[in-house]
């Protein structure tokens, strides 16, 4: 019996999403995704705008994935096939989600859509439905460990945005400018994560 | 132990295939914008084109022209033009690009916009004028180790009708898996010979339209460009003029001054071509004739990285250096630039320095 099992549903998925977002954050625990959050976070706004795109990235193929998973890969004995297929149903699905957005809203295609090009092949992403496969997840607790797993990098890459754009305008010593300071404050701030974990095991 | 590997590529083929078949499926339901009609100029001209691409290459497949350098990819912002309805916001491509003003009047790069619905767009009427020729490579001269000169016969339409400092886009052939790319070159012939047209052309490093000009373009090839552009051309007051160009950047300032000589233009011209060394220098005789030629004109060429020890007598040091020794007051001149956006920008700091007013410095900037 895990844990998990004993407790009501609307717990452990606030358990979950905590735990993803906080003590196992994808982005800072994990340092995963680092390129694509070290190109875009020179601004809030993008940073804002990637971040959402990848959280609604991670929560909806993390979904997707368990169900690809446990209804086609499992039942096949095809386990093993499990990174390449999501990395196809990811990447297949993020295409179609820009379409959509293309078509539906351009508000929205301006402020999100433009990063999905991006996250296609994001490891985070592929990470997070990785990760959810070592435990014994129903479908509705891996939606909550995508979706907390994609809110922790969406809250990381806010936070680096919002520093990097303070940052930008202090006089730096050349050497430390750009990447160079960015990698210090993550680390900084991976510290601070650090510091949460062994608060939630589950 | 056979079934397995079978099961496992048959299921990883129908995965590829199903996304696959999905993904295409959905653009051609979802993208599918159906035809949109293209308002040009209040009326003056309506253009059925296909949704889903861009402006740029939707009036391109029209005939009408929008002059772009970097062929599409939002670096140049030479594409601007006004769309008045259904352009859609802005997009964060753009953006950097356009002054506030400019938000305001509506104005866009061409290649940023796509082509959704109706649209409503103004376009400098010279763009009309623009039209894609066909014409006969006759000769591809070196002119240095990393710059040639091509001399083009045009066959259809068979003369073209240009100020001298405009610049036409040539079109790159497909060759080994590069695409088809258009990028912008000044006309180095004056525009009384309007049945051919020359350029001067420098290898960029791993540049896909010069590489195809050095080693795929051959003589008696054909070659499509559309054009002319610009608006980089002489002024009709009477200040005298400074030029400084280097490498390639010569040739709209040896059509310019070349066409000067032809319609009897006598302002006083100075002409700086700045190079590295020796081997970077052309056309010498040829300005030295011409400085003999029409006394109005002069000549300095100046070397910036000449070993010390050469049998180079002319000027020495940075362009923007032997420009500042040769004219310390600037403030009546008018000056005329071509080349790198870094030797331009200098150029122009150190001119401005010198007293001449902004409005007078004229630039045709090639990253």
């Amino acid at each position: 019996m895990t844990p998990l099992a004993d407790m009501g549903f609307l717990s452990s998925f606030l358990l979950i999403f905590v735990s993803a977002a906080f003590t196992d954050n994808i982005l800072m625990a994990r340092f995963l995704g680092m390129c694509s959050c070290l190109g875009v976070s020179k601004k809030v706004d993008t940073s804002l705008g990637l971040g959402l795109a990848v959280m609604f990235v991670t929560a909806a193929t993390a979904a997707l994935n368990y169900l690809v998973y446990q209804y086609l890969l499992v039942p096949l004995h095809l386990e093993y096939l499990r990174l390449i297929v999501f990395i196809v149903v990811i990447a297949a699905f993020t295409q179609l989600v820009e379409m959509i957005i293309e078509r539906v809203s351009e508000k929205l295609y301006n402020s999100l859509g433009i990063f999905l090009p991006l996250i296609t092949v994001n490891c985070a992403i592929l990470g997070i439905s990785l990760f959810m496969l070592n435990k014994p997840y129903s479908f509705l607790q891996a939606f909550a460990f995508g979706l907390g797993g994609g809110f922790g990098w969406f809250l990381a890459i806010a936070l680096i945005g919002g520093i990097r754009e303070k940052i930008n305008e202090a006089a730096l010593p050349k050497g430390l400018a750009g990447p160079g300071i960015t990698l210090v404050v993550i680390g900084i701030m991976a510290l601070a994560f650090v510091g949460f974990s062994g608060m939630i095991k589950i | 132990m056979l079934v397995s590997i079978l099961i496992s590529v048959g299921f990883l083929l129908a995965c590829g295939l199903v996304l696959a078949g999905l993904l295409v499926l959905a653009e051609k339901k979802i993208l599918n914008y159906g035809t949109c009609h293209v308002d040009v100029n209040a009326g003056r001209k309506v253009l059925d084109v296909e949704g889903g691409s861009s402006l740029l290459s939707s009036l391109a497949e029209q005939n009408i022209f929008i002059p772009s350098a970097c062929g599409g990819r939002g670096s140049c912002a030479y594409c601007k033009l006004k769309v008045q309805e259904g352009g859609g916001m802005v997009g964060p491509v753009e953006e950097p690009y356009l002054s506030p003003e400019e938000r305001q009047d509506h104005v866009r790069l061409a290649c940023q916009v796509k082509v959704r619905r109706d649209l409503k767009i103004e376009i400098p009427d010279e763009l009309f004028s623009v039209s894609r020729f066909r014409a006969k490579l006759l000769h591809k001269k070196p002119l240095t180790h990393d710059i040639v000169e091509l001399r083009l016969q045009l066959l259809e339409p068979d003369s073209i009708s240009f100020e001298a400092g405009q610049y036409v886009q040539l079109e790159s052939a497909e060759y080994k898996g590069r695409e088809s790319v258009m990028r912008g070159y000044s006309i180095s012939s004056v525009p009384s010979d309007n049945q051919h047209l020359e350029l001067i052309i420098r290898r960029v490093p791993d540049g896909i339209c010069t590489t195809w000009v050095f080693d795929h373009l051959k003589e008696g090839a054909e070659v499509l460009f559309s054009g002319p552009y610009g608006f980089f051309h002489l002024s009709d007051t009477q200040a005298p003029i400074i030029c400084i160009a280097g490498g390639s950047g010569m040739a709209p300032i040896w059509a310019i001054v070349r066409d000067m000589k032809e319609k009897g233009i006598a302002r006083p011209t100075t002409y700086f071509f700045g190079a590295l060394t020796q081997r970077d220098l052309f056309f010498l005789d040829e300005f030295r004739k011409l400085e003999q030629e029409c006394p109005w004109f002069k000549f300095v060429p100046a070397l910036s990285k000449e070993p010390a020890d050469s049998g180079w007598t002319g000027e020495r040091g940075l362009i923007t250096d032997v420009v500042s020794r040769h004219f310390p007051d600037t403030s009546k001149h008018e000056a005329y630039l071509c080349g790198s956006p870094g030797m331009i920008d200098a150029s122009v700091a150190v001119l401005t320095k010198n007293g001449m007013p902004e409005a007078n410095v004229f630039y045709d900037k090639f990253a």
